[in-house]
């Protein structure tokens, strides 16, 4: 299987998001598998080529500065066609979703999205995803040829690192780059903190949490006193209490940290779809009945606002 | 301004969903079915972009079995203007929902095409996509804020990084986040109001298309359970046991 890995890129840096795409093509076809990475003037590109990837084509034109599925795709398109994959894989996020359904839909291909499990037999491929809000695991058998498809990060892991360094090849833009979308902005994103979907301890606040200010104060403060990175269920993104970017679920970000800790989260399905692979889960809830306590390897039954200072000191005090 | 959306028949987000018997799919027994929540929100704003006098039709598609008329009866009964049902009891995969909704676009032409980011029973999050690269129109996925202004849709989207504000010319493909905006309540009358207007009915061949499912589900099971935890009575028990037992602090 020839696999053509899309490397995870704002136009201008490549992200290390891009790493679990790249571990899933070392697993399954560690011969042949190329990367590429789109933008403009394009840096770190050494975040790409430690992993025994035959090469890592790099695409740079002012007009893939910003990254956008109208522009992307079709450079993916024609590299995928050029270089004759079988598979064209990236890392799930919002960037690739956005670009890869695109490229499937300009070469006809079938795809799947955030997979956990891909086999090869009888020539047919077999793969595994969560369904239903990661209720469920579902088979999906899939025909024809190229595949396009998402995988889920914390599946696949990282890459182990490879002697000799990929080359690096630049490699021309198509001609008919359409430029109809526009990239006005981007708001929010930073603050200093470890990236959610790479953190290795979460924390995590609901609803109850009141204001921004309130929810700075207890789950970030708790979080920086762990060094992690800090989300939020949709109902406390919903009430203005944290950033968009910080939801984890069904319909935000999946996550599998070593420690997650559930600061009055209820625990509904669609947050769970985004953090029941997380290797210890600590919940901290008043009800002792809340869903998120089904999941929890360790529950405690407790008033946020009498037990976190408490607990953020303690932690604080013992690091070192 | 017409404004296609698309609507798909799924399983209500709040019912519990089990593997049937010999694991090939969910177990459907009693189970409450619903318009999928992504693109009741993008109704509502197809909808919103009517009142305001920026559009002056709304029509509602759906594609799959005769039950789908359930959900078309409710686009209607929300303010859409008239319904299409493409009647199939094919299995689907998504490239074959893009080509018979790629033909229903073709035939009704509209200035924009409105749907959910993903459905909420397979979430694959690919239809709209690949939609956009067919009838080759640009596309804003994710979206959380549509103005409509002399032929260009500003669209702001939630992405991992924060929210990215695009701009595309109509017509477009617009696919509906959680936060565009809350749908309004359907009232019985509106239900029942609604039985006047039409809900055309049509099929995959009538529109010139019979495409075939590549990505076929050939087992649902459930994921692996989590071992039961325990209660902890206080955080000096929680530190202790996150250091010496668990080990990851
Ligand atoms: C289509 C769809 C998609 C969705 N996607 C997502 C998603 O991606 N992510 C997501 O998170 N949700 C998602 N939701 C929403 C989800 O169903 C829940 O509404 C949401 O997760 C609830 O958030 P919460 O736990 O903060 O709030 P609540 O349900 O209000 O729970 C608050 C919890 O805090 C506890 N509590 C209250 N006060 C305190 C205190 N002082 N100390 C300690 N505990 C306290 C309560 O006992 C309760 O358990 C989605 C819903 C739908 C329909």
């Amino acid at each position: 299987m020839k696999i053509l890995v899309l490397a995870e890129t704002d136009g201008g840096r490549v992200s290390e998001k891009s790493l679990p795409a790249i571990a899933f093509a070392q697993q399954k076809s560690p011969e042949a598998f190329t990367v590429l990475a789109i933008g403009d003037n394009l840096q770190c590109i050494e975040t790409l080529t430690g992993y025994g990837a035959q090469a890592v084509l790099t695409v740079n034109h002012p007009a893939l500065a910003k990254p956008l599925a109208e522009r992307y795709a079709p450079v993916v398109a024609h590299y995928a066609r050029q270089l004759g994959a079988d598979a064209i894989v990236a890392t799930t996020t919002t960037f690739s979703r956005d670009v890869l359904a695109r490229v499937a839909g300009l070469l006809d291909a079938p795809m799947l999205s955030d997979i956990i499990a891909l086999e090869q037999t009888d020539g047919k491929l077999v793969a595994k995803r969560p369904i239903y809000s990661a209720n469920l695991i579902g088979t999906f058998e899939v025909e024809g040829s190229p595949v396009v498809m998402t995988v889920r990060g914390p599946a696949w892991g990282k890459p182990e690192p490879k002697g000799a360094d990929s080359p690096v090849q630049t490699a021309e833009a198509p001609a008919d780059i359409p430029t109809r979308s526009e990239w006005v902005r981007l708001q929010g994103g930073g603050g200093g903190r470890p990236d959610l979907t790479q953190a290795r301890v979460v924390v995590s606040g609901g609803r109850p949490l009141k204001d921004p200010e309130t929810f700075e104060k207890y789950i970030g403060g708790l979080a920086d006193a762990l060094g992690g990175a800090v989300g939020a269920t949709r109902a406390a993104v919903d009430a203005g209490i944290a950033p968009n970017e910080l939801q984890v679920g069904q319909t935000g970000k999946t996550v599998a940290p070593e420690l997650y800790i559930a600061v009055a989260v209820s625990g509904s399905v669609q947050h769970l779809a985004g953090m029941k692979d997380s290797k210890v889960i600590v919940a901290i809830n008043t009800d002792p009945e809340a869903p998120i306590f089904q999941v929890a390897d360790y529950g405690l039954v407790a008033d946020l606002y009498q037990v976190l200072p408490e607990l953020t000191e303690l932690l604080k005090n013992s690091k070192g | 301004m017409k404004i296609l959306v698309s609507v798909k028949r799924v399983p209500d987000p709040y019912a519990k969903i089990s593997p049937n018997a010999s694991g090939t799919d969910i177990n459907r027994d009693g189970l409450q079915m619903a318009v999928n929540p992504f693109d009741e929100i993008a109704l509502e704003e197809a909808i919103r972009l009517k009142e305001a006098g920026k559009a002056t039709e709304v029509v509602a598609v759906s594609i799959g079995s005769a039950e789908a008329q359930e959900q078309l009866r409710t686009a209607l009964a929300m303010g859409a203007d008239r319904a299409i049902l493409v009647q199939t009891d094919d299995p689907l995969d998504a490239p074959s929902v893009a080509k018979i909704l790629a033909a229903v676009y073709q035939r009704e032409q509209p200035n924009l095409m409105l749907m959910g980011k993903q459905a909420i029973d397979m979430d694959e999050n690919q239809v709209g996509q690949m939609l956009a690269a067919i009838l080759d129109l640009p596309q804003a996925t994710f979206a959380s804020k549509i103005t409509v202004e002399n032929g260009t849709a500003t669209v702001e989207r939630e992405t991992d990084n924060g929210i990215e504000t695009v701009q595309v010319p109509l017509p477009a493909i617009i696919t509906a986040d959680l936060r565009l905006n809350e749908p309004r309540y359907v009232a019985l009358t509106g239900i029942v109001r609604a039985r006047s207007k039409p809900l055309e009915t049509l099929t995959p061949a009538d529109l010139g298309v019979q495409p075939r499912a590549r990505v076929r589900l050939t087992q649902v099971e459930a994921p692996p359970a989590r071992k039961a935890g325990k209660r902890v009575s206080d955080v000096h028990e929680l530190v202790r046991l996150l250091r010496e037992e668990a080990r990851v602090i």
